[in-house]
């Protein structure tokens, strides 16, 4: 809903394409991602060191997939691109868990 | 009871005297619910006016209403606990009752009971502050109403249908994986925490678009009363702490369900990270529970003592700085699992840094309070009795945020004293000084001051009766979780000490409850739409607010524009003029909501029970409804300037 009357309609102010063809481009490339990388773990397809980083390397792709594909990334509203700051802070907060998690759960190996 | 060896009615089949009659009681509540509605020709009417309703108002009260009912459930809890460790060697409740009670009291009470209070705030009181005709989201605000509610509806029939939960609130691995805690009962956690964790993340998403994109004219952010503020700083704090809890209790319903290991450390998993993964949701859903709090007592310590906010700016930081804080301090929930002395140093110091921006607050409060003429209003004398209570919890806090001496303190009565002070000190009597606060603004009568003192004193004194003892029952060596203890350690006395405080505080809420019931009849009618001699623009509408809030949209020039209007003997601005009246865009009432709530409630029952084909039904009606609502071509619906015109004349402003 928009707050004013005469305020512009929100729709007009987002890039639409006729058909969606980026969202189901960037939707199948999800899925092909997900199954490719459960595939890759469940059937033991390298060493464990290797599917770690594989899986990591998918999941960064994931990422940018949904980002790019969904997440309006590129887009401005009134010239102020509101989503950097929502995603400037994810990134803060992604970092600090997965960098801090590593830490907390590597227990005792720091000092023994 | 393995699930392999549930009949169907084995389920229903228990034994227990006390869930035979939860049992009738919610069958004869369920008939006479039924009765009533048919009685008096009302099923119409709770399907028009409140089941499809997309008003925020309306969704406020029905999370109001909740709310308080979960209160009772979860309070009952408590006071069936408290009876059970009154004495030494007491066998009212037996020791697997007694962890299905304490498990189901601390998940009712947070997830259930606060989060549905500090939703009912947001949406009575957000969009009239910040001069908005409803939020950014009407329909997905209705999705995250029916997504809590049914998750509500299921963690409280595992009572009778199943097995409650009895891991916990924290619902750790190992103990809550299927080896150790096979049935349904743990499954009924999970679920319900998934279902309704969705719902919270979508109002984390609403409010925030709503502050940041739908404030009047001329609001500029540093000219937003600090309860929209708090709003923004605790819906960041869902918006990136929620998901860690949802993918955490999926993690733990695969170990569960499907067989996996992501928790047992046989088979190379590992149950410390659940630990960790809970608490980084965790620690962020404390100060979810308590800023918006926060942000209440603002609004009432400066509208009582009528004077501006003493260090607005300061206040805004210090919630901010709170909320970025809390996102590094999680590690002190487990600082006895033997992380590195780095690791415990760290959080340790992290946790100490949070009294700094919450001393601000508290020193604002008191500066704010300080040579202004106090009204000691329901609404002030809980914000009063808060200071000293949640100063008193914060300290304690600190204690335990000394690593080493965790070491002592660490899931004894210390403990629970401690968290019990901060959340019943701070959001609890943050949300009741709201609910008295706000309550003329949505029902358009006041509580009675009376019985709402009695429920004060009563609930106040009950509480320090109740927890004080604790402190020292933990310092004595109590743990937490404890069914029963022997005689003879010198812990009776205390605890019967604190049975009667429960018991105190049991008194306070029928006296609250009671003067619900009393002010509906006998309660003071708000004719002004202004009781409080209130500071911010929702106390310019009438009380009740028309549904579509402003008829023409104020411009805002400064802070508490409300209150600065009136010292001018300009509050006229903030009448509607005829002319300047437009058609209002409004969103369109919709059944799809209600029905979404119902679909996860059946995915829901599919995977508590593991009936599959349940849950694919369930799943099947969710992607119904997406669809169907991705078709809906006219959501919304515009407002004639004639029924504006005509509603705003019959409410006494053109």
């Amino acid at each position: 809903m928009s707050n004013d009357h005469d305020t512009p309609q929100i729709t007009k102010t987002f890039h639409q394409e006729k058909f969606p063809w980026q969202g189901i481009f960037g939707y199948i490339l999800s899925l092909v991602l997900t199954a490719f990388s459960l595939w890759f773990g469940l059937a033991h397809a390298a060493q464990y060191g290797v599917i770690l980083y594989v899986i990591m390397g998918l999941a960064i792709m994931q990422i940018f997939v949904q980002m790019f594909m969904f997440m309006h990334v590129t887009e401005t509203d009134e010239g102020f691109p509101w989503q950097s700051l929502g995603l400037v802070s994810g990134l803060v907060f992604v970092a600090a868990i997965v960098i801090m998690s590593i830490w907390i759960m590597t227990f005792g190996a720091g000092v023994s | 009871m393995p699930p392999s060896h549930l009949s169907h009615w084995g389920l229903l089949i228990t034994g227990d005297p006390l869930i035979y009659g939860a049992d009738a009681s919610i069958a004869l509540a369920s008939i006479a619910i039924v009765y009533v509605l048919t009685k008096y020709k009302k099923w119409k009417w709770l399907w028009d006016e409140w089941l499809t309703t997309v008003d925020h108002k309306k969704i406020g009260i029905m999370y109001l209403i909740a709310a308080i009912l979960m209160l009772f459930r979860a309070g009952t809890d408590a006071e069936l606990m408290r009876t059970q460790l009154a004495l030494p060697n007491l066998h009212f409740l037996g020791p697997e009752h007694y962890d299905q009670i304490f498990t189901t009291h601390g998940t009712v009470m947070l997830l259930f009971m606060a989060m549905p209070f500090i939703f009912a705030l947001m949406n009575i009181a957000v969009p009239l502050q910040i001069g908005a005709r409803d939020v950014a989201f009407p329909y997905l605000n209705a999705i995250s109403f029916w997504l809590f509610f049914f998750a509500a509806m299921l963690i409280n029939i595992s009572f009778v249908i199943g097995g409650s939960p009895d891991a916990g609130w924290t619902s750790y691995a190992p103990l809550a994986g299927s080896t150790f805690d096979p049935g349904p009962g743990e499954n009924f956690y999970l679920m319900s925490l998934e279902i309704t964790g969705i719902g919270s993340i979508g109002t984390g998403i609403n409010f925030l678009a709503t502050i940041l994109k739908m404030r009047a004219p001329g609001m500029s952010l540093m000219k937003m009363p600090l309860f929209s503020w708090s709003i923004v700083a605790t819906s960041i704090l869902i918006l990136y702490a929620f998901p860690a809890l949802t993918v955490v209790l999926a993690l733990l319903l695969i170990d569960r369900v499907a067989g996996a290991h992501f928790f047992t450390i046989t088979a190379g998993g590992n149950p410390m990270m659940y630990i960790n993964m809970f608490w980084i949701w965790g620690h962020p859903e404390v100060y979810i529970l308590i800023l918006p709090a926060f942000g209440v007592f603002s609004e009432i310590v400066s509208t009582f003592s009528r004077k501006t906010i003493f260090g607005y700016k300061s206040m805004v930081f210090s919630l901010l700085l709170i909320s970025l804080i809390s996102y590094f301090v999680w590690a002190h929930h487990f600082f006895t699992m033997g992380a590195d002395a780095s690791v415990n140093s760290f959080f340790a110091i992290a946790s100490m840094l949070v009294g700094i921006p919450t001393g601000v607050k508290i020193f604002n409060w008191l500066f704010t309070m300080f040579r202004g003429r106090i009204r000691m209003k329901m609404p002030m004398l809980w914000t009063i009795a808060f200071i000293p209570c949640f100063t008193m919890g914060g300290m304690t806090g600190v204690m335990l945020a000394a690593a080493p001496a965790d070491y002592q303190y660490h899931n004894s009565y210390f403990l629970i004293a401690h968290f019990h002070q901060v959340l019943i000190g701070g959001t609890l009597f943050g949300m009741l000084a709201a609910m008295y606060y706000w309550w003329p603004k949505v029902f358009g009568f006041l509580l009675d001051e009376r019985w709402a003192k009695w429920a004060f004193w009563m609930f106040n004194i009950g509480f320090y009766v109740c927890f004080e003892p604790q402190y020292v029952l933990g310092l004595m060596g109590m743990q937490r979780r404890m069914y029963t203890y022997p005689s003879g350690l010198g812990w009776t006395d205390l605890n019967f000490i604190s049975t009667i405080g429960a018991f105190i505080m049991g008194l306070g809420f029928i006296f609250l409850v009671w003067d619900i019931i009393y002010s509906i009849r006998h309660g003071e009618r708000d004719l002004t739409g202004d009781p409080w001699d209130g500071r911010t623009l929702e106390w310019s509408l009438p009380s009740p607010a028309p549904h579509y809030n402003f008829a023409v949209i104020p411009h805002v020039t400064q802070l508490d524009q409300w209150w600065e209007l009136k010292q001018q003997g300009r509050q006229d601005e903030l009448r509607p003029k005829a002319s300047d009246i437009r058609p209002i865009h409004m969103p369109k009432n919709s059944g799809k909501p209600f029905l979404f709530g119902l679909a996860f409630f059946v995915v829901g029952v599919g995977f508590v029970f593991e009936w599959y084909a349940v849950a694919v039904i369930g799943f099947l009606g969710v992607g119904a409804l997406l669809l169907a609502r991705s078709f809906e071509a006219h959501p919304d619906y515009h407002i004639p300037v004639d029924e504006v015109v005509h509603t705003e004349t019959a409410l006494g402003r053109l």
